[in-house]
């Protein structure tokens, strides 16, 4: 808390700052030991993207298991940025972990990964072909009370922007042909994890795991998550602590899905990571708009429309956490089977 | 009840998978859960190719698409104009 305006508690950045990071990461690396001990796996496999979050997990990995039982699958596409492959290196390096290289080009293409999605994008865009680049963008939720819409944003081969909003039928598809890059990739991480007998890590910090910035079955998949229980600022300051190299601490997030650069904020969220954590951190205590509006120097309308925004992802993100639903009773143990489904419910 | 809300009451009772009786006319349907990002993107393309008409950006607010009763009377606005 840093003081009281107007009857309301105010609250600053650092109601986020963790008061001791290298505590923090032997606590993450304990919980995570015990979790992988408890699935009966022997280490850890997780993909590597260049970023901060996978790139801490694989610090916390290689604390919790030693880094010679981690490995970190390197999955680079044709849309990735040429950064990727280089960073992510430079993140197993620094943490001393193997690595291996998995171009996923080639599945995604056998799949229609690119095909698809270029269909779609010529839905709105005939022109969209060979040559051009293209982002899937929504307007700020800060500068208007309008729903957000998306739009896709592509330059042609001649470096002309062209923007266009998105049908329902396009967006969908487009969507759905992006997600085979997560999901392709979780695929190649279970297949390294059961050869190794390892287990899968998750990756989302608590931004995106509350907010449903993930496929389903494809990055959502795992079998822990040793940062979802934490906000993306303070991955930031684990970062140093568990390894990271500075590149990839001073880099900013993107989504690295699409063929032209995609910021978060362009693509999901309503504001940069900071700014998202702290309305994050003020909606899980209930406090009004006016605690932080001063903090991220935005009215209390503009704040209230983005703690609107957060309640809405929650609320779509109820389905992407959701595992199946049985709709029988089939026993309190998973797999007990003792139940008749002829008459199960 | 007009042409246009039985139509507009029909979209969305179908395509959220509701039942009638669960659309107050002036409930928020964002409070309710019905619309989220996808949801309007959605109900703005039935609007539009429904009633033949182009909703520009600056026209998708909440005042306008956020209960039954605010679609209906947007597009009683918008078709009256469209006749003048």
């Amino acid at each position: 808390m840093t003081g009281s305006v107007a009857g309301a508690p105010q609250i600053g950045f650092d109601a986020l700052r963790l008061h001791d990071p290298a505590a923090t990461a032997d606590a993450v690396a304990d919980d995570l030991r015990q979790a992988v001990r408890g699935f009966r796996r022997r280490g850890a496999v997780l993909g590597l993207s260049g970023g901060i979050d996978s790139s801490v997990v694989a610090g916390l990995a290689a604390r919790a298991f030693g880094p010679q039982k981690v490995l970190g699958v390197l999955m680079p596409e044709s849309d990735s940025s040429p950064d990727t492959l280089r960073l992510s290196r430079l993140a197993a390096e620094a943490v001393g972990i193997e690595t291996v290289l998995e171009d996923i080009t080639a599945v995604l293409d056998a799949v229609g990964c690119y095909r698809r999605r270029d269909d779609a994008i010529r839905k709105v865009l005939p022109d969209y072909g060979d040559g051009w680049k293209a982002k899937l963008v929504l307007p700020s939720v800060v500068d208007s009370a309008a729903f957000r819409l998306f739009s896709v944003v592509a330059v042609d081969p001649d470096g002309n922007e062209h923007r266009e909003r998105l049908s329902a039928e396009a967006y969908l598809e487009v969507v759905a042909a992006t997600n085979f890059k997560q999901r392709t990739r979780k695929m190649i991480e279970y297949h390294h994890a059961d050869r190794l007998n390892y287990a899968v890590m998750g990756t989302p910090n608590r931004l995106e795991y509350d907010q449903g910035f993930f496929v389903k079955a494809g990055d959502g998949a795992a079998d822990v998550k040793p940062i979802a229980h934490l906000y993306k600022s303070q991955v930031y300051q684990l970062a140093e602590t568990v390894g990271v190299p500075e590149e990839i601490r001073s880099r900013p997030p993107t989504t690295d899905t699409y063929s032209m650069p995609q910021s978060q904020e362009e693509f999901y969220f309503s504001l940069p990571y900071q700014a998202m954590d702290l309305c994050l951190y003020a909606v899980d205590r209930g406090l009004p708009p006016a605690s932080v509006s001063d903090a991220l120097e935005l009215s209390e309308e503009q704040v209230q429309r983005v703690f609107d925004d957060v309640a809405s992802k929650r609320r779509m993100a109820g389905y992407l956490h959701a595992g199946p639903v049985l709709l029988g009773n089939v026993g309190s143990e998973p797999g007990a089977g003792d139940t008749d489904p002829e008459t199960a419910g | 009840m007009s042409e246009i809300e039985r139509d507009v009451r029909e979209f969305i009772s179908e395509n959220f998978i509701l039942d009638e009786e669960e659309l107050n006319g002036d409930a928020s349907l964002t409070r309710q859960g019905v619309l989220d990002s996808m949801g309007v993107l959605e109900l703005i393309m039935f609007v539009e190719e429904r009633f033949e008409l182009k909703v520009p950006d600056e026209d998708t607010l909440p005042e306008n698409f956020d209960s039954v009763d605010r679609i209906v009377a947007y597009l009683n606005d918008r078709l009256a104009t469209a006749k003048r």
